[in-house]
């Protein structure tokens, strides 16, 4: 781990009129380490994911990122030409929804591809080759690199996404329920390819869920929230074990056990 | 590091908000100490705060007051208010753990699940599936086994998995909880023998058995854990 | 000419041809961008070059000589229409002569004979947004433009390569225009992209049903798309013209029975003729006798 964050979460507060989104939520993310943002639906973990993600301008605060060149930016300080550009380099976003991330119209080879484009690789032969790499390694097999999306299941999609986004080597992700809307068999592959590759590349992650599974299985931390307000952090396992908010207490009992 | 980990005026206790904020007491004024190349057992009924201890040492468990003191990286860390990142950093250099299960990860493979954290710790993936083979071959595990992830494994045979993925690394410290609790009489001597050669490379254990066997085979000194209680209502 | 009178110059009013000269003033100053326009109605259907009337009809003069094509043919309904259509709604002089013509709009070609500085050409536009099929949001392929975001476009290409094996667009060939927008050059074929490429006359685009005016000025670098290993290049043909026996210009196929017997001949009807009154000749126009044979020899 470097010794320096990537990211620096300061005070952000996301107000929709008089509506709480996120209120005063500071944290810094490592290298490498993986921030589980739990909590139920409305609970304001998107909000705040859309924050630091750049798709939404938080109402006060800042978010600062550590660029390649070791210099931190605030992330709405910037043009939005870096941003995009950030965006589709140094970070990945899994959606929930993979056809919120996928060209569903284009084939699985050029979805994995159209980052790489989009950065100026102008080999045919280079894209291709690195697209069947990231099929593999995402375990979809080399004949369907011609497939539309749409031809796949939708485990075989959330895959195709994560590919898509690991191409260019990003030092962070995004995740929103990655494993929402999955089947519970499906979904323990994902996850545990997901944990492969996150540890393998050495990615900085915040994975959003509502599934305290999900978080013990992929996270090293965990912040949880509550009416827009973090309540809870720590190490995963502690907080899951020894819950100590109120409202950790009750997520925490509410797991259905099998 | 003679003394590489110090317990101090440690007290536990939950504090059930969905049943009106009660608190249960655990434990209080835990204190001791333990030198490398010792093995400390944990003494006491079920229900005294044994596996609480272990859990606070290896910060699983939030420390109420008082100080878990480990050297990290030139310095002396408290655990009990460490940050997560400095607690995964501990964790990964210092501190390991046998549990008494193995939380499986599906789809990865018994030899890979021994060797992980030694690759977290950056040690070659074909050296550390060398040194996970050799630990597997000891504690008895068939080698047609080895391929498979352990899910579907016996207790027994997943209990071996667990105590050779705990024991594959140096960490100065040791946390013991129950690692024969499912294990026959052979491999039990196995762990008894492997206990015994952690100590001669001067690593301090803690640990929790209740084979009175094991206890008395590894114990170097027995922390009663009853002392530690808290007077009845001394909490609320 | 007793309806002139009733019609304005060009047909539109002054302040609509100023609104559309000022939109290709800005399209000239940037080249390739795309300009929005306040599109009139015109007296014509969309798709049927409601665009390029506008373009030509703000910049045309009473000096001006007019050509019109539609698939390089002077003789078409749609080039046949429009060039009444200005005859009587300016009474300028009209053309089929490419080297003659001040103005030439154009549907879907350019015209084979190199154009000269001074000359304009004006084409009809059906979709002027290169990213429209491939990101549907007018809101984000504006943002991209503005970006300078073009990875999206080659993922068109590598879709063809991968299907095809090859780049198969063939029309509405993608360019990129002096280094920075990427440009639709309306649904010419690919053949004619070259042609775009520091050419000394002015080329105005217009798009009627979409508002939109984009252009390239003379001289600017026009530059096709493509992979380093799949290089762009131009459709060739196996057999010369069959009336004029041009080899290296584009050309059409034409239907000669309903017995599957065809004939390839010049698009560009224009220059098609000159060769042919030059003295030039295909292997159907000389001898029927020998076009018969060759034509048998077609059916098989």
């Amino acid at each position: 781990m470097s010794d320096m964050p990537l990211l620096r979460v300061n005070a952000v507060s996301k107000f929709y009129g008089s509506r709480i989104g996120c209120q005063n939520v500071s944290f810094e993310l490592w290298p490498g380490e993986v921030l589980a943002v739990v909590g139920e639906s409305g609970s304001g973990k998107t909000t705040l994911l859309d924050c630091l993600a750049t798709r939404l301008a938080p109402s006060t605060g800042s978010v600062e990122y550590r660029m390649r060149d070791g210099q931190f930016r605030d992330l709405y300080r910037m043009s939005e030409a870096e941003r995009r550009f950030l965006m589709r380099t140094d970070w990945g976003f899994v959606h929930q929804n993979p056809a919120d991330g996928l060209r569903m119209t284009v084939s699985a080879g050029a979805n994995v591809g159209e980052r790489l484009m989009a950065v100026g690789d102008r080999h045919y032969g280079n894209i291709r080759a690195a697209a069947a790499d990231w099929l593999g390694r995402v375990e979809i097999a080399a004949d369907r690199i011609d497939d539309q999306p749409r031809a796949f299941s939708g485990g075989m999609r959330q895959r195709l996404q994560i590919a898509r986004n690991l191409v260019t080597n990003p030092r962070l992700v995004f995740m929103d329920e990655p494993t929402g809307g999955l089947d519970v068999s499906v979904q323990a592959r994902l996850l545990d390819l997901l944990r492969g590759l996150v540890s393998d590349l050495g990615l900085a992650a915040i994975v959003v869920t509502h599934d305290l599974a999900v978080a013990r299985l992929l996270s090293h931390r965990m912040m949880v929230m509550k009416d827009g307000r973090i309540v809870e952090t720590g190490l995963t396992d502690r907080v899951l074990d020894d819950p100590q908010a109120p409202y950790t207490q009750l997520l925490v009992s509410s797991i259905l056990q099998v | 590091m003679p003394t590489p980990l110090v317990v101090s005026d440690v007290a536990k206790s939950f504090t059930m908000h969905l049943r009106d904020g009660v608190r249960l007491p655990v434990v209080a004024n835990v204190s001791f100490s333990i030198k490398s190349g010792e093995c400390a057992v944990l003494g006491g009924p079920s229900g005294a705060g044994k596996s609480s201890i272990l859990k606070m040492v290896y910060g699983n468990y939030a420390v109420d007051n008082g100080q878990i003191i480990v050297p990290y990286r030139d310095k002396l860390i408290d655990v009990a208010g460490a940050d997560p990142r400095t607690m995964i950093g501990i964790r990964r250099d210092m501190i390991g753990y046998v549990s008494q299960f193995l939380r499986t990860v599906p789809r990865v493979s018994a030899l890979d699940v021994v060797a992980e954290p030694l690759v977290a710790r950056g040690v070659d993936r074909t050296d550390a599936r060398h040194k996970a083979a050799a630990l597997l071959t000891e504690l008895n595990l068939p080698e047609r086994l080895w391929s498979l992830p352990p899910a579907t494994f016996s207790g027994g045979e997943q209990q071996r998995v667990n105590i050779a993925r705990g024991f594959i690394t140096d960490h100065p410290i040791l946390l013991l909880d129950e690692p024969t609790a499912s294990l026959d009489l052979q491999n039990r001597d196995v762990v008894v023998s492997m206990i015994q050669r952690k100590k001669d490379e001067g690593i301090a254990m803690l640990g929790i058995f209740h084979d009175q066997d094991v206890r008395e085979a590894v114990a170097d000194r027995i922390i009663d854990v009853t002392a530690f209680a808290v007077p009845n209502g001394a909490a609320a | 000419m007793t309806e002139l009178a009733t019609y304005n110059f060009a047909y539109l009013d002054e302040q609509t041809k100023r609104m559309i000269r000022r939109a290709i003033l800005k399209a000239i100053a940037i080249p390739g961008y795309q300009v929005p326009f306040a599109s009139r109605e015109m007296p014509m259907p969309y798709g049927w070059g409601t665009g390029g009337v506008q373009v030509t009809a703000a910049i045309i003069g009473p000096n001006d000589t007019l050509k019109v094509i539609d698939q390089g043919a002077d003789d078409t309904t749609n080039a046949v229409s429009i060039r009444a259509f200005f005859q009587k709604v300016s009474s300028v002089r009209v053309t089929t002569k490419t080297t003659e013509a001040t103005i030439i709009q154009t549907r879907h070609r350019i015209p084979e004979t190199a154009l000269q500085t001074g000359q304009t050409l004006v084409y009809q536009v059906p979709i002027p947004e290169p990213l429209r099929f491939l990101e549907p949001r007018e809101t984000e392929t504006r943002k991209m433009h503005a970006l300078e975001e073009y990875g999206l476009m080659h993922v068109k290409l590598y879709e063809d390569i991968a299907r095809h094996g090859h780049i198969a667009t063939t029309y509405a060939y993608p360019v990129k225009v002096e280094g920075r927008y990427v440009m639709d050059p309306s649904p010419t074929p690919k053949f004619d992209n070259p042609k775009m490429h520091r050419s000394p006359a002015l080329q105005l685009f217009g798009a009627g049903r979409e508002k939109r005016i984009y252009a390239i000025p003379p001289y600017t670098e026009v530059v096709s798309l493509d992979f380093e290993d799949h290089p762009f290049e131009i459709q060739t043909f196996s057999e010369p013209c069959a009336l004029c026996g041009a080899r290296g210009s584009y050309l059409d196929e034409v239907i000669l029975d309903d017995k599957g017997g065809s004939m390839f001949v010049c698009s560009d009807t224009d220059f098609c003729e000159d060769r042919q009154s030059e003295g030039h000749q295909g292997h159907l126009s000389a001898n029927p006798a020998q076009a018969d044979t060759h034509a048998a020899g077609v059916e098989k």
